[in-house]
């Protein structure tokens, strides 16, 4: 009885094993397959971009007379779109996540603008572009510009800053507040010089984050932003900040492989594209990472 | 001792549950009172409603009235501001802010208007003094609050609450997470502070009670069963319910 017991035991193990093996492999391939894509894609462009990387190109805008390309005019554009784009989207969307998390009392409203957002960063950029480009572009007037483009990322970037913000406020512990109001701080003053700064983390990464989905955005931009390939003189004046217009560095990149057949200067800024994107993904690890510890 | 904080007929709910049940207790000044009574009895829920802290619940309500200085706190005149200005609190957990010990101090300070360096300076060091931790930090008031001891930190939190001059300090069983040796130095703050302030303590800790209040009031179930002076409690309690709490028949 005993004997037969044990046996029963083992054969059952000795055929899990055997699933557990096959599971195991098919993992592993789904791992490999994913790995070996993703190395293929970066290897590619790497490769195929890195060469044509040259000063020329980085520091000149193109010429016909001279039949040269730079995409120093999209450097800058892509700039002005980080910067405008932040400038309006940070306050923005701190505001509305202290507003949340801080304020608001009502917890359904809460619940369904929560939901909103959620939703908000799961829509295709490219139909952000379409409103952006009816609504800013033609309603507001302000044709196809940067300026348009920049607000149309607003709409892109703000839940992932309401986003982080408020995972970042929620992890405030509760006794700060206390601490703070029991000393006779009005809300805002204890938010001010307590929530915030405690929170910072949270910003800083949203920040980052936003910074690399502004520099990697090209459907938004395609409708609203223009496709112009020389340099801007937006300190020029009010108008010229409203109203010019460009291509990003995205877009530029769509240009020159769709319409201009220009494939080593697209692949040269699709490598300075993921070189930043790596970049700014380090930045926003190590920025948590680092400002959490305090 | 003329009488500072007083409660007529308070009632307190959260939402529809009765956490208070007409208590009327008169708290002396300068003097050390204890709430004693077991767990859910009231005794913390009463303590934060002199400062007003259980504003911060959602769905409270009070009737009846919490005087202090003759004043209702609960009166739509009366500015929290003011009020959490002169009553002062120390939570069960010290909570320093993640800022340096010299930030920590002149918050409250900076709240109210103060700016001049050379007067936050000295409050800074009247208020450390004031709770036994200058000599322990004045070497290191720029450094992190979050580096000092659990006993630091709430003796750092105790010369928070004295840095705005309170006239009360209410202490929310702040001594229940520090070793006897952080407690007794904190129990030995408490008798220096009843000089110049009235203090109010919550406390599970009957010894505690016993050693260190010259009053002591006694929560069951939301009701305040009996108040007297401590001696006379421990010893000879009038109601039954009281002595069958400090003989340790429940709680």
């Amino acid at each position: 009885m005993d004997h037969n017991e044990h046996k029963e035991t083992r054969a059952l193990s000795s055929s899990r094993r055997a699933y557990d093996l096959i599971l195991r492999g098919l993992l592993y391939f789904c791992a490999a397959v994913t790995c070996l894509l993703l190395v293929f894609v970066i290897g590619y462009i790497f490769v195929r971009g890195l060469p044509h990387i040259t000063w020329e190109l980085l520091s000149t805008s193109p010429s016909y007379i001279k039949d040269t390309i730079g995409i120093l005019p999209n450097i800058v554009n892509t700039v002005y779109l980080v910067v405008v784009t932040l400038i309006i989207t940070l306050p923005l969307g701190v505001g509305a996540a202290v507003y949340l998390t801080e304020y608001a009392q009502n917890k359904k409203l809460v619940a369904a603008i929560e939901f909103a957002t959620e939703t908000l960063t799961g829509i295709p950029s490219i139909i952000f572009g379409l409103v952006g480009m009816l609504f800013f572009c033609q309603l507001l007037g302000l044709q196809a510009s940067l300026l348009a483009g920049s607000l149309t990322l607003v709409i892109v970037t703000i839940p992932t800053i309401i986003r982080t913000t408020q995972e970042s406020l929620k992890t405030v512990p509760q006794s700060y507040r206390e601490a703070a109001l029991a000393l006779g701080s009005g809300k805002w003053y204890m938010i001010r010089t307590v929530i915030l700064p405690s929170s910072i983390d949270g910003i800083v990464t949203g920040c980052i984050l936003a910074i690399g989905r502004i520099v990697g955005e090209s459907a938004a931009l395609l409708f609203t932003a223009g496709m112009g390939m020389s340099m801007n003189n937006f300190f020029g004046s009010v108008d010229n900040f409203v109203h010019s217009s460009g291509a990003s560095l995205t877009v530029a990149l769509y240009v020159y492989a769709r319409e201009r057949a220009e494939f080593d200067v697209a692949f040269a800024i699709a490598a300075i594209l993921m070189i930043l994107t790596l970049v700014i993904n380090l930045a926003a690890s190590l920025v948590g990472r680092k400002l959490k510890k305090h | 001792m003329p009488t500072i904080i007083e409660a007529k007929n308070l009632d307190l709910w959260y939402g529809q549950k009765q956490a208070l049940k007409k208590i009327n207790l008169e708290i002396p000044e300068r003097q050390i009172t204890a709430l004693i009574g077991p767990s859910g009895c009231g005794k913390s829920t009463f303590l934060r409603t002199i400062d007003r802290m259980n504003d911060l619940v959602p769905g409270v309500r009070v009737e009846g009235q919490m005087l202090y200085a003759g004043e209702d706190v609960y009166s739509p005149s009366v500015d929290v501001t003011w009020l959490r200005r002169k009553i002062g609190m120390v939570f069960q957990k010290a909570n320093p802010f993640p800022m340096s010990i010299y930030d920590n101090i002149a918050y409250g300070p900076r709240i109210h208007g103060t700016r001049k360096k050379s007067e936050l300076d000295e409050i800074v060091e009247k208020s450390l003094r004031g709770a036994a931790l200058w000599d322990e930090v004045k070497d290191r008031l720029k450094k992190s609050a979050m580096g000092l001891s659990g006993g630091q930190q709430q003796r750092l939190c105790i010369a928070r609450a004295l840095a705005v001059q309170p006239d009360v300090l209410l202490m929310d069983e702040s001594t229940s997470a520090l070793d006897p040796g952080s407690t007794m130095r904190i129990e030995e703050l408490m008798r220096e502070l009843k000089k110049d302030y009235t203090v109010v303590i919550v406390t599970h800790n009957m010894q505690q009670a016993a050693r260190i209040s010259d009053r002591t009031a006694f929560f069951l179930l939301g009701e305040m069963v009996e108040v007297g002076p401590t001696d006379k409690i421990f010893s000879t309690p009038e109601d039954k319910r009281t002595e069958d709490y400090i003989s340790g028949r429940f709680g």
